[in-house]
């Protein structure tokens, strides 16, 4: 029997020696990530169970990223009660909340690696599938289970085979690519199949860039977003992890339901105008669209590859002065490793606002939140209604480079011009 | 499992989770006063208008976006007696049938049902009669797998149950 990855990885987690797309399994779960969710709907779930225990307090990565510091009273309260529920479970793997941004933190503490399971209470979970492990977002309720239990129900998931030829032009990034895919399937073109990146383009790509499109294939509804193994994942999980682990690869045969290929040097700069990712088009056919904020940061767009690029168009410039420029590296690795590069240095002397890490302002938390009618080119991965701030405010989802180069002129900018 | 009765409520295509719950609902500690704010941007009304047994008639992809289980949780605070949709977004859809709200996937059309339609739902028999438009029309039942969790009352009663069985 030929199988996919997806396949291949929930096999290994249920007793099923056959599976096949649409079948119902109940997985054993690796490792389960949990935010502050935990003290939203997640706390009040689980005592509906009444028990006094979770499945194993050792598979349990919890880290607080949305509200830190708590920007509200009603948020510093949500972290008191994730903090009491990970004190009287005795979670081993307590982040707390001055590390990052969760779907950075976890693989760069090694947490990812080929051939796992994983479940977070968050969309974005699908990131680690750079890894080349399978890894979905999963609602409370789910969290709950999991914490029981340590299984879960899955649907398998029909297989999309995504081949990638050729390498980016220089001012053009994975997030270009990965808007352009969105906007070609559609929001709803993938909803629960699992996406499997193929080809010599995605050898190229680097994990910076294998993260972001992962992280994205859940904006095409996709269930799982997973990368083929290499040399080039082998040498970053050798500075993450002394763990064992085995590289996971489809069969030759394995069968696909559709298959996409995709020309990398043939992809441009594209920004999703509001309010929808799939609502794709050109930098060109939007460019001078005037601006309020350009905003870098985030699990989608918040890497060293992504600040190394901003700073490359920003440095020795200063952004529009009507601008507001706000940089949030993802995690606090990725920010001491910014600043002994001079990478933060050239963004405050550009006249950027730099933050801790944080999700802030991607969900209109805080530190960075729209106004009314304000208009902001963002590194993020939602452009939906409000997501930001005010109902009225807009959002236009761009490359880091495309968001660097239009916060030098107070409007959406092609970086080409600076690259 | 009886039938279920309410008026439709149509959306469209792509109603997302922040549509749903806004973010900056969701620190508040009280799911009543978020419940409030669903839907808002779209309808400002709408938990007034909820006050009348109100079945979502969606278009694709509904609830698109975030795992944030307050997205079906407002629904049922707000009494709302199922979700129709011609497409459910991923963890939304699981996040129906694990809290037990009746989910039913149905490529509808203005044709078969508009707004304030009095709906009649027989899951049994995956039929919808319209009795405004007296149509009747069929949608495809879901695996036994999910219909015992809905049945269940969600998937934490079973697994409750099981606890205590064991």
């Amino acid at each position: 029997m030929s199988l996919t990855i997806t396949e291949k990885i929930l096999r290994k987690h249920c007793p099923e020696k056959n599976i096949s797309p649409g079948q119902f399994i109940e997985a054993e779960i690796d490792l389960i990530m949990v935010h502050e969710q935990l003290g939203g709907r997640i706390h009040e779930e689980y005592e509906k169970l009444e028990i006094d225990y979770v499945w194993d307090p050792n598979k349990i990565f919890f880290i607080l990223d949305h509200w830190v510091p708590a920007p509200t009273i009603n948020a510093a309260k949500m972290h008191q009660d994730c903090i009491k529920f990970a004190q009287k479970f005795k979670f081993v793997h307590n982040m707390g909340m001055n590390k990052g941004i969760c779907h950075q933190v976890l693989p760069e503490m090694g947490f990812a690696r080929p051939g796992m399971l994983i479940v977070g209470s968050d969309s974005h979970t699908t990131t680690y599938g750079a890894f080349n492990c399978l890894s979905t977002g999963i609602g409370a309720t789910d969290v709950s289970v999991v914490f029981a239990t340590g299984k879960l129900w899955f649907r398998v998931p029909e297989s999309f085979k995504i081949i990638l030829n050729n390498t980016l032009h220089k001012a053009v990034m994975s997030k270009d690519f990965i808007l352009t895919m969105i906007g070609e399937m559609s929001t709803k073109g993938a909803i629960y199949k699992a996406l499997e990146f193929h080809g010599s383009g995605s050898k190229w790509l680097s994990i910076d860039s294998r993260m972001t499109i992962a992280n994205m294939v859940v904006e095409a509804g996709a269930k799982f977003g997973v990368f083929l193994p290499d040399d080039k994942l082998k040498n970053w999980l050798k500075k993450r992890t002394i763990l064992p682990y085995d590289f996971i690869t489809p069969d030759e045969k394995a069968e696909y339901e559709k298959e996409y290929e995709f020309d990398l040097s043939e992809i441009t700069p594209v920004v999703a105008k509001p309010s929808n990712p799939g609502n794709v088009v050109v930098v060109e056919e939007i460019q001078g669209e005037e601006i309020d904020q350009a905003f870098l940061g985030s699990c989608t767009n918040g890497r060293l590859e992504d600040l190394r690029i901003a700073a490359k168009i920003l440095k020795g410039k200063k952004i529009d002065s009507k601008t507001r420029l706000i940089v949030t590296p993802a995690s606090r690795e990725i920010y001491m490793d910014a600043m002994s590069e001079g990478l933060i240095e050239i963004f405050l002397k550009a006249g950027a606002i730099v933050t801790h890490s944080t999700c802030g302002a991607c969900i209109g938390g805080h530190l960075g939140v729209l106004g009314p009618d304000e208009r902001c080119v963002s590194s993020t991965n939602r452009n939906f209604i409000g997501r930001m701030g005010d109902p009225s405010s807009e959002i236009f989802l761009a490359s880091p480079a495309t968001v660097a180069a239009s916060a030098l002129k107070g409007k959406i900018t092609d970086p080409r011009d600076y690259l | 499992m009886k039938e279920i009765l309410g008026y439709a409520y149509v959306l469209g295509d792509d109603i997302n989770t922040d549509d749903i719950v806004p973010s900056f609902t969701l620190t508040m500690r009280d799911a009543n006063e978020m419940a409030n704010h669903a839907l808002e941007y779209i309808d400002p009304n709408f938990a007034e208008r909820a006050s009348k047994d109100l079945i979502i008639v969606a278009g694709h992809n509904f609830g698109t976006g975030s795992s944030r289980e307050e997205a079906v949780n407002v629904f049922k605070i707000l009494g709302i007696k199922a979700i129709i949709a011609k497409s459910f977004s991923r963890i939304y859809f699981r996040n129906l049938i694990n809290n037990g709200m009746m989910s039913i996937i149905c490529d509808w059309d203005e044709n078969i049902i508009s707004n304030d339609d009095e709906l009649e739902i027989s899951i049994e028999k995956g039929k919808i009669y319209n009795q405004t438009k007296d149509i009747v029309f069929e949608f495809t039942k879901l695996p036994s797998f999910l219909k015992d969790i809905i049945e269940s009352g969600g998937i934490l009663n079973q697994l409750k149950h099981k606890i205590k069985s064991d």
